[in-house]
């Protein structure tokens, strides 16, 4: 019994991880609709920014890297819309084939800049250790990314719920032709939420140079995750990305427990498949009378 | 080539002048040149049957859609090339078809979103929209989604009013609506073309309708203007074969 309650931490702790890949695509996958298969590679830029700035912050890079990388992968994400996104808003499958092939051109140029091999950012002093969580040991580093994702969400719903840009971020993902025709300017909102979303990636790079190196193929690990748990918990629902991450983490969690990694992996895209076969919109939908 | 008089001060500049308006969706072409005036403080109706271009014709003066050839001029400036949200500030106020609102947003948000957006950012702007449907100020924490069709259109047209347009495009206001609302919002646009002075742009089925409100009218039918005259010629014969269905 003991060993079950020991998945418990283990299982957030996945769905803290997921849910941080995650966020980001709720904004320009759930909201935007942009398949950005080049997601991924944000979430590298912000680990790679991580390993730059130990030159400069040694030990405490992580901390220093985390709104360094939500600038650095922002950017990119702001440049990738402006240059060629939005010439494709409306075709998703010619969005897919350009931004794959974007991710393939940024993880090239990684291995130029970084070399091909894997690198590892120090954790800060403060984040080695572990505690005793339900009989099982959780490391400090994995406690750090739960509440940074409990801040990153906490962070969103603040803006999404309270501030003006917030309420017309709000507004064009709900009717954007008539947030256009309420005199919003929508393309530049479509700008700043490309920016928060690919900005987030780069946080998540950061989280994730605490469980592991930072390699040119990072992206390719958890760009499914992360497009998996947006679809889960319903396009565009903060809501429901968090529930689907933790469920998600959890399932990871006791399906490996039970059996091995690998097919834990397959069980939980099993599991998905099946449930968005009962459910295709996702655990939540937006639900009006307007759309009945 | 000048607009079909529709104006009733003829002499005054229109405050907006369609020439030569061609639109398409892909290849499928929808409107085939068409004019259209509005004066200063006066109604033009727009009838037609179903599919012959109406909304159509609103979206592409709107600039929701990019019309392929001619010209929208409002107020003395060519904005035809112009993005949908720059032609609100400049005082042109859309209500599409079908009682479009925010739905997840409330009332209040639905208002004070598009307030954000406006030029002028006055608070007054809400509370005068509010009086023209008083109903809503006992919604304003209510979610738009949840409200019926007709309280959505009041809330969608107040929505129009707080970004204090010298012009509104009414897309079919009553379509939808149930009819106790229906008289409401017929009284609240009376009240703001004639109190209020504001030009009106309507799209309308009804001829009865179009018969009480209109100063003019052009008949729309397979993408260009049929007919167009003053409220008058509403009655003649011709005018109820092109629209009868």
């Amino acid at each position: 019994m003991d060993s079950l309650l020991n998945q418990v931490p283990i299982g957030l702790s996945i769905g803290a991880v997921l849910l941080l890949v995650a966020l980001g695509l709720t904004f320009t996958f759930g909201q935007m609709g942009v398949v950005n298969m080049a997601h991924g590679e944000f979430i590298m830029a912000g680990g790679y920014t991580a390993y730059m700035l130990q030159d400069w912050a040694g030990s405490q890079a992580v901390l220093a890297a985390l709104p360094v990388a939500f600038a650095v992968a922002g950017a990119l994400g702001w440049v990738l819309e402006r240059l060629a996104i939005r010439h494709f808003y409306g075709r998703p499958l010619d969005t897919l084939l350009l931004t794959w092939g974007v991710s393939l051109v940024l993880q090239q140029a990684a291995r130029d800049l970084f070399g091909a091999p894997n690198v590892q950012v120090v954790a800060p002093g403060w984040l080695t250790g572990r505690i005793e969580v339900l009989g099982g040991a959780l490391p400090y580093a994995r406690l750090f990314i739960m509440a940074l994702a409990v801040a990153c969400v906490a962070g969103i719903w603040l803006y999404l719920s309270r501030s003006r840009p917030g309420r017309r971020m709000r507004a064009v993902m709900q009717n954007r032709q008539l947030a256009e025709v309420s005199g919003v300017a929508t393309a530049r909102v479509d700008q700043l939420t490309f920016f928060i979303g690919s900005g987030l990636a780069g946080v998540a790079g950061v989280a994730l140079t605490l469980i592991g190196p930072v390699g040119p193929s990072i992206g390719t690990y958890y760009i499914v995750d992360a497009f998996l748990v947006v679809v889960a918990g319903g396009l565009g629902q903060l809501r429901g990305a968090v529930i689907a991450a933790v469920a998600l983490g959890m399932l990871n969690s006791y399906a490996e427990f039970w059996t091995d990694a690998s097919l834990a992996k397959v069980i939980v895209f099993a599991v998905v498949i099946g449930f968005l076969q009962v459910r295709p919109q996702g655990m939540f939908v937006l639900r009006s009378r307007a759309l009945t | 080539m000048s607009g079909p008089e529709s104006t009733p001060e003829a002499g005054e500049p229109p405050l907006l002048e369609v020439t030569g308006l061609e639109a398409a969706y892909g290849r499928a072409r929808v409107l085939f040149g068409v004019d259209v005036t509005v004066g200063a403080g006066s109604l033009t109706c727009v009838m037609g049957r179903n599919g012959v271009g109406k909304t159509t014709l609103l979206n592409a003066v709107m600039g929701v859609l990019a019309p392929t050839a001619g010209r929208v001029v409002f107020d003395g400036e060519d904005v035809t090339r112009l993005p949908a949200h720059e032609r609100v500030r400049r005082g042109m106020g859309y209500v599409p078809q079908g009682h479009e609102t925010f739905p997840q947003l409330t009332v209040a948000e639905n208002l004070q979103v598009t307030l954000e957006a406006s030029r002028h950012r006055d608070r007054g702007a809400i509370d005068e929209a509010l009086e023209v449907f008083p109903r809503l100020k006992d919604l304003l924490g209510r979610r738009a989604g949840f409200l019926s069709g007709g309280q959505q259109q009041q809330l969608a047209i107040a929505r129009a009013l707080v970004t204090r347009p010298r012009m509104l495009l009414l897309d079919e206001p009553t379509e939808g609506v149930q009819p106790s609302i229906v008289a409401e919002i017929e009284a609240a646009i009376v009240r703001l073309h004639r109190e209020r002075g504001l030009a009106v742009l309507l799209v309308e089925q009804y001829l009865e309708l179009a018969l009480r409100l209109a100063d003019g009218f052009v008949i729309i039918e397979g993408g260009v203007v049929r007919r167009a005259g003053t409220a008058g010629d509403l009655r003649d014969e011709e005018v109820r074969r092109l629209l009868a269905v």
